[in-house]
């Protein structure tokens, strides 16, 4: 039995999700023959440190209740430093702004000999190949499935699977709350303003749409793809995005009754990157419902290759961080 | 009419030119040409695949001045628009001059809109089209499209292009 030893870096909906997805799989993990420990949680409001492995129920608990998972004040960046494990798991809110905190973690991360899992897209998008190249420096890995298209496993795919082939091209959908909007307005030939207002109340769609619906969120993924998969060094400035604010379900149906969508679609092709709302014909795999996420690579060797599923929700989220711990788990 | 001809030069410098030349001349719009160095014909002459517009009246002169020139007229062809793709335009279609932006494909000679339905749901809200512009080519349809981004954004309209369509698709 192997024990490896992890730190959780924020608690919300994913952090919460990756707890109890570790309780729910503790047998699954013994079998692999992997101890998984989590010896330190923290949350905007403070931490809790066990260096013999945190009860992950009692924090769920008090989360719940109290509203933090504190019994203590070690920030996060001391936690990383001085508190012995093998993996940091960064789940600290997406900021577009500088990054923080999980670009400093991530980084301190790096310095202290933590491996890096992360479900943040911030600092990946933003500074992809410093943290790239810190992780390569120190000889550690830098794993981050979750920052894409959520549960469906693009990275994963690419490089361990579809290994040796030469990627020409992706494109996909890769924001659940556009693709939600323009389904709906699509069947029920509703107008955007009253299919956002729907999602909203779903808790689909965020209180200020802009940040999914003006593309923003679909572009720093594609940025993410770019950096990994062609190693770019592409940021979002690279990107021409257009959002969905202006599509009307005219339009919709105009392209229903010559068996096209419309979807918000990513494209990562010839060295460009593009977001924009594109004709997608109805029998295309690109063309999924929903809140679902697709994408579609091509490669030289494979043909191509198309993957949909869950792109957000905390479980499903979880899968994706679960995967890259274990990943990293079997290679130490 | 768009048209697809195949000429034969003589091995010797200067020969394109002199096919060329006739086709301007006579106001044809020169599209593609291909220039073959390595296939000789039997008859030792570099056969030069050329495609241009040109107005139907003025084709038999074109083809005499040719064979005039000693440049060979090998066969010659109307060339179908075979490349087709649709598109989606939002915005104020009508009110920024539709017939504007029609005619701006339809006046290359090598893409035309072939069918538009139009959507307008009110006086003042955005109208909806679905355009369909047929060409001679891929390559054909790419400049048309080039050029119908370029009148969208200068009209403010929201162009909706297709997915790129290839191969495993």
């Amino acid at each position: 039995m192997k024990t490896v030893r992890i730190t959780l870096m924020g608690f919300g909906a994913v952090g919460q999700g990756v707890a109890k997805t570790i309780l729910s799989k503790n047998e699954y993990l013994k079998k692999q023959g992997i101890d998984l420990r989590v010896v330190g949680i923290t949350d905007s409001k403070g931490s809790d440190i066990n260096i013999d492995g945190i009860d992950l129920k009692a924090v769920i608990s008090r989360k719940k209740e109290t509203g933090t998972v504190a019994t203590g004040n070690m920030s996060a960046l001391d936690i990383i430093r001085n508190v012995d494990h093998e993996i940091m798991v960064d789940v600290t809110p997406t900021n577009i702004e500088n990054g923080e905190p999980g670009l400093g973690n991530m980084l301190s991360a790096f310095g202290a000999g933590r491996h890096v899992v992360t479900s943040n897209k911030g600092p990946l998008a933003m500074r992809f190949s410093e943290l790239k190249e810190a992780a390569e420096d120190n000889g550690l890995f830098f794993r981050y499935e979750a920052t894409v298209a959520g549960a469906v496993p693009i990275f994963n795919l690419v490089h361990e699977a579809l290994a040796g082939n030469t990627v020409t091209g992706i494109e996909g959908i890769l924001n659940g709350t556009c693709n939600y909007i323009l389904t709906r307005m699509a069947e029920e030939r509703m107008p955007y303003e009253l299919v956002l207002k729907e999602a909203q109340e779903l808790g689909i769609a965020e209180t200020d749409p802009a940040y999914d619906v003006e593309g923003i969120d679909a572009a720093l993924k594609l940025v993410i793809i770019a950096n990994s998969i062609f190693g770019t060094g592409a940021t979002y400035h690279d990107v021409d995005v257009t959002g969905i604010t202006k599509i009307t379900p005219e339009a919709l149906e105009l392209a229903s009754q010559n068996n096209s969508v419309i979807k918000l679609v990513c494209e990562a092709v010839d060295g460009k990157l593009r977001v924009a709302p594109r004709l997608v014909p109805k029998r295309h795999p690109l063309a999924v419902g929903g809140t679902l996420n697709v994408a579609s690579i091509q490669t030289d060797l494979a043909g191509r290759i198309t993957i949909s599923g869950k792109g957000a929700g905390s479980i499903e989220t979880a899968s994706s961080i679960l995967s890259d711990i274990i990943y990293i788990a079997r290679h130490l | 009419m768009i048209i697809s001809m195949t000429l034969e030069l003589k091995d010797i410098p200067g020969q394109l030119v002199l096919a060329l030349e006739p086709i301007s001349e006579l106001q044809g719009n020169i599209m593609s040409v291909v220039h073959q160095h390595e296939e000789k014909t039997p008859r030792g002459t570099i056969p030069v695949q050329v495609m241009f517009e040109i107005e139907q009246s003025r084709l038999d002169e074109l083809t005499e001045r040719l064979e005039k020139s000693g440049v060979r007229v090998a066969r010659v062809g109307e060339e179908r628009l075979r490349a087709s793709v649709s598109v989606v335009l939002i915005g104020h279609i009508v009110h920024s001059d539709m017939g504007d932006t029609i005619d701006k494909i339809d006046s290359t000679g090598f893409a035309e809109v072939v069918d538009l339905s139009l959507s307008m749901p009110g006086i003042e809200k955005p109208s909806s089209a679905y355009l369909v512009i047929n060409a001679v080519s891929n390559r054909e349809l790419d400049k048309a499209l080039d050029i119908l981004r370029d009148v969208a954004s200068r009209k403010e309209l929201l162009l909706i292009e297709p997915i790129k369509m290839n191969e495993g698709t």
